[in-house]
């Protein structure tokens, strides 16, 4: 029966195809990248071998220290806060809006599909001091107060960085986590209210426990892109003041682009994504066992 | 509380009036809450928007004088032209189209036959073919830049816009593959096998029969893609090395250093343009697009 599907030449024709493309451009790569690490040079001047130089670099060198914490601690606030802020809208849609609530919905998502670039510019703007003064610095000057230099220092820098970001995908997050909602049967509500449960109480001890597997995905989801921010912090401070806003990712293609170092590159490359399994693992454990427990 | 009721035995009637009143009060109130909660969201959601558009068509004394509150004083639509051409807004667009829609159409074309292969074929070794496909996704594209940059630089790509097709396509795939195979779960394999009967190759019937079955899928992946790719900056920045190679991203980035500088109506008409291209398939497409991207994060 299974015979014509089991043809071995059609299988080769439709999936060669993609597993080629895919095996050349990304698992080749991925591999050659870790040769990398061992060595130093460019692809214009050529490669030497390096021994575990790069290796012994990356655990001293003090500018990657301080990429790994901007890093670590940027994603942590902003998959806290984007989760938090989705929650929220979501309940809001689900428990308040209702039927209202497409348009809303709709709305909030848009900056999700908005050119980061884009919207990195756009803050820079709206949080300037010179040569205008921005939306923000106006709306404070008009309460009596005076003009932040909000990109002039690296906290608050980090801050816009971290509102824009937010502002860029709770709506993705709410969307998300509205469908997990509304899948929660009417019945398990009802009889919830009928027993004098409602308001927060009813959030926290009938909605939450019941949503907690699509929370736990959309953590897992957003802290493995926030690890890898690039484009937010790119457009809105190119890392600066000075190296004050640097993740990873920077860090990592200003050595390689800027300063021609492949192979050190290729190294913090390595720890990024190091970075990021463990990460992903570690959720994911804490996620399994929270849901069996819960 | 206790006292009062223990002191006069209230009637059901009674009781019942006050605790409705009570409850009233709170969802007035509640009410009001929610009211400015959504006018606080509406407005930082719309607001910068806005503020943006209305920028645009400014002039620079306009915008360097007046309040940022202000509306333009004269309405400068020549910002639009001047960024397109002066610019090289254009030329940006150009290249970004030049580049995503080849990239789309093989990462759909590769993503959809591939999934066929792994979710209708019959074969030994397909669900961890799927899984090598789904590791692609955990790999940080940081790791793949530096191996491909050799290559395409000696193969003599650089220079052209192939290497961010053949990076976007092998970036995009994993996702499209993953999606087009759980598409294809809900078609029933018996359908192929009966029209293999009737004649007709397996190839055929990919073509024939499931394309037109999971066109409304593809229309989903193509969007998800389609933004992925439009708005990436990481890859384009890698491989453009000339400024007539650059995707509106990479142009618009390096538009505040070369001519946006001093000219800020052109700059925000060029934040306007690239804002614009995704707000028009936005506005016609958005239940997709919203669907298309949080399945994707869920499949993910």
């Amino acid at each position: 029966m299974h015979r014509v599907l089991g043809d071995r030449r059609a299988i080769m024709i439709l999936l060669g195809p993609a597993l080629l493309v895919y095996t050349l451009i990304m698992l080749v790569p991925t591999v050659w990248s870790l040769g990398y690490s061992f060595t130093k040079g460019n692809s214009i001047d050529g490669f030497t071998g390096n021994g575990l130089a790069n290796f012994t670099r990356l655990f001293s060198d003090q500018a990657v220290h301080d990429a790994l914490w901007f890093t670590v601690k940027y994603a942590v606030l902003v998959t806290v806060g984007q989760v938090i802020a989705g929650y929220l809208l979501a309940l809001l849609y689900v428990f308040f809006l209702k039927k209202a609530s497409a348009l809303i919905r709709t709305l909030v998502f848009f900056p999700v599909v908005l050119p980061t670039v884009a919207v990195g510019l756009l803050f820079q703007k709206f949080f300037q001091v010179a040569p205008q003064t921005g939306p923000v610095n106006s709306l404070l000057n008009s309460f009596g107060l005076e003009s932040i230099d909000f990109f002039g220092s690296a906290g608050s820098a980090f801050w816009v960085l971290v509102s824009m970001d937010i502002w860029r995908s709770m709506g993705f997050y709410a969307v998300l986590l509205f469908a997990g909602l509304v899948d929660i049967p009417d019945e398990v509500l009802e009889s919830a209210r009928l027993d004098g449960a409602s308001g927060l109480r009813l959030i926290r001890h009938i909605v939450l426990p019941l949503s907690l597997p699509v929370l736990m995905s959309s953590l897992i989801f957003s802290i493995n892109g926030t690890l890898k921010v690039f484009d937010s912090v790119v457009a809105l401070t190119n890392g600066g003041p000075g190296t004050g806003t640097t993740p990873l990712t920077l860090y990592m293609f200003q050595t390689s682009f800027t300063y021609s170092e492949y192979g050190y590159g290729s190294t913090i490359a390595l720890l990024l994504t190091v970075v990021c399994l463990l990460v992903s693992l570690a959720v994911y454990r804490v996620s399994r066992r929270d849901i069996t427990e819960g | 509380m206790a006292i009062e009721t223990a002191l006069k035995p209230a009637s059901p009637g009674h009781r019942r009036t006050r605790h409705q009143n009570r409850n009233s009060v709170r969802k007035a109130g509640g009410r009001l809450w929610i009211k400015i909660a959504v006018t606080f969201l509406l407005v930082i959601e719309v607001y910068p928007l806005i503020w943006m558009f209305l920028t645009s068509l400014k002039s620079n004394s306009d915008y360097l004088n007046n309040s940022t509150w202000s509306l333009p004083t004269t309405w400068e639509w020549g910002n639009y032209t001047e960024a397109w051409t002066t610019g090289n807004i254009g030329l940006y667009v150009q290249n970004s189209l030049l580049a995503v829609v080849p990239a789309l159409a093989l990462i759909l074309l590769l993503g959809t036959a591939a999934g066929f292969a792994l979710q209708i074929m019959v074969w030994k070794g397909r669900s961890l073919t799927l899984l090598v496909f789904l590791a692609g996704m955990m790999v940080p594209p940081q790791m793949i830049l530096l191996p491909l940059f050799t290559v395409y630089f000696q193969a003599g790509l650089s220079g052209t816009l192939w290497p961010l097709i053949l990076t976007y396509t092998g970036t995009g795939l994993p996702l499209t593959v993953f999606m087009m195979a759980t598409y294809y779960r809900t078609v029933p394999r018996e359908l192929f096998e009966a029209a293999t009967l009737d004649g007709a190759g397996i190839l055929r019937a990919f073509w024939t029969i499931s394309v037109p079955m999971v066109r409304n899928a593809l229309l989903t992946v193509g969007l998800v893609q389609f933004f992925f790719i439009w708005n990436d900056l990481l890859i384009a920045l890698t491989f453009t090395n000339s400024q007539d190679l650059r995707t509106i991203q990479v142009g618009l980035l390096n538009f505040t250093g070369d001519f946006g500088a001093t000219q800020y109506g052109p700059l925000f008409a060029a934040i306007c343009i690239n804002v614009f291209g995704t707000l028009v398939i936005y506005l016609f497409l958005n239940q997709k697009v919203m669907k298309g991207l949080t399945s994707g994060a869920v499949k993910g």
